[in-house]
């Protein structure tokens, strides 16, 4: 490019959030609605960096108990054997479904984490005003924003199994606590993903030139 | 059908992701903010297949052909197949002499019963409503503009409610899940998979391919109403 880019911001124009109209500022007020789509206009997410750093904390505290308590508690036979996310991926590890082993791990501990790690990271390079690799920081945003789903797996795995095994006075499996505590992270880091606006990196990027 | 000029161009700006090139607003080019770096693109009729951001690489635009008739017969086979994967059961297990069927919907009012209202919610929202969702929205928008009729009431609206709701349909992720279950009992009872993990598996690709040939600024363009 032989010209300067130049941002939507930079020449007073919204993009809106949801259909991408762009929309002149003067023209949107506070408050003021997509003309298009009927969306909320905002230059950039509201709050953004204030509503991802809570969800962020947030999930960083419901993080332990997740993986400390069992997520499920086996009875056979009268013997009750509860499980963490941890132990489910040593046990399957153990009975050579090594494939499963490692969608567990990746999706209930992997993912959790660096979705995490990344988070705060890039909440850190908006914070510290950092020109380092815009390009490279918006690509880890756009995967964590695409990846954060799968890590439900572990929750759908214990709710079949606790719909499917209830078999009398042979077997049960019901759901322990960390479940609860595990599917409340995977919605807040995807709700702290989305509330995240990637924009800011850039802005920052541009002011200080 | 209006064609891309109908985006008004905003008085006093300028074009072509230039700040310091005056043009006059009936260029028959709109511009496109990048949605990841706010980076304004200018999108000419001519583009080629795919638009990335020279910024940031984001997909600012994707050419689909035919994308309106692909999207509705994707969709409304989606919804065949939605409606078979609810209605059959997706696994049985043998022990001994008892059989247990369980279908999505009895699992999750099994999780109900179990004392685990907000797990058996977030299973309902997540595989059951929020698919339910996006299929009823897409046909309830598609369908008018395949046969040239005028966008549905509040179509617009309904379209962003399909988009905003899209990232918490996970019947992909639910399918894993049916999979490692799977997997974890075979080690503990016979299991046999019913109709709907089949329907189910299919469903999830066609699901995909619908949104994949939904061409969004397009249908933007067809389901803006002002004027």
């Amino acid at each position: 490019m032989n010209v300067r880019p130049s941002t939507a911001r930079q020449l007073g124009l919204i993009n809106c959030h949801d259909c991408h109209l762009l929309v002149d500022a003067d023209q949107a007020r506070t408050h003021a609605r997509c003309p298009r789509c009927g969306a909320r206009l905002h230059l950039r997410k509201p709050n953004s960096l204030a509503r991802t750093w809570a969800l962020v904390w947030a999930a960083i505290v419901l993080i332990v108990p997740a993986n400390v308590l069992p997520i499920t508690v086996t009875i056979t036979l009268g013997a009750k054997q509860a499980d963490t996310i941890m132990s489910g991926v040593i046990y399957f590890m153990q009975t050579g479904s090594w494939e499963i082993a490692v969608v567990i791990f990746v999706a209930s501990i992997f993912v959790p984490f660096a979705k995490l790690s990344i988070l705060i990271f890039l909440l850190l390079s908006v914070r510290f005003r950092s020109a380092w690799r815009p390009k490279d920081r918006t690509t880890l945003y756009r995967l964590t924003e695409l990846v954060g789903r799968w890590s439900m797996v572990d929750i759908y795995v214990v709710t079949i199994l606790v719909a499917l095994v209830k078999l009398g006075a042979v077997a049960a499996i019901e759901a322990g606590p960390a479940a609860v505590y595990f599917a409340a992270v995977v919605v807040l880091t995807m709700f702290a993903a989305e509330s995240f606006d990637p924009r800011l990196m850039w802005d920052v990027v541009e002011e200080d030139v | 059908m209006r064609g891309p000029q109908s985006q008004p161009q905003p008085p006093g700006q300028s074009g072509p992701a230039g700040a310091n090139a005056p043009q006059s607003p009936q260029v028959p080019a709109r511009l496109v903010a990048c949605p990841d770096c706010d980076l304004l693109h200018k999108l000419t009729p001519h583009e080629p297949a795919t638009l990335l951001c020279s910024r940031c690489g984001a997909v600012l635009h994707r050419h689909k052909p035919d994308s309106v008739a692909r999207s509705l017969a994707l969709t409304l086979t989606a919804l065949i197949l939605f409606v078979l994967s609810n209605s059959f059961p997706f696994l049985a297990i043998k022990s001994g002499g008892l059989v247990q069927e369980t279908t999505l919907l009895t699992g999750i009012r099994e999780l109900w019963k179990q004392e685990l209202q907000g797990l058996s919610c977030l299973v309902l929202f997540t595989c059951v409503l929020v698919p339910l969702v996006q299929m009823i929205g897409l046909l309830y928008i598609l369908a008018p503009l395949q046969w040239g009729r005028r966008p549905a009431l509040h179509a617009a609206r309904v379209f962003r409610l399909v988009q905003e709701v899209a990232p918490w349909g996970m019947m992909e992720v639910f399918m894993i899940g049916i999979l490692v279950a799977l997997v974890k009992l075979g080690h503990m009872a016979t299991i046999v998979p019913g109709v709907s993990v089949f329907s189910f598996g299919v469903l999830i690709f066609v699901m995909a391919g619908a949104y994949s040939s939904l061409d969004a600024p397009l249908l933007w363009d067809r389901l803006d109403l002002r004027r």
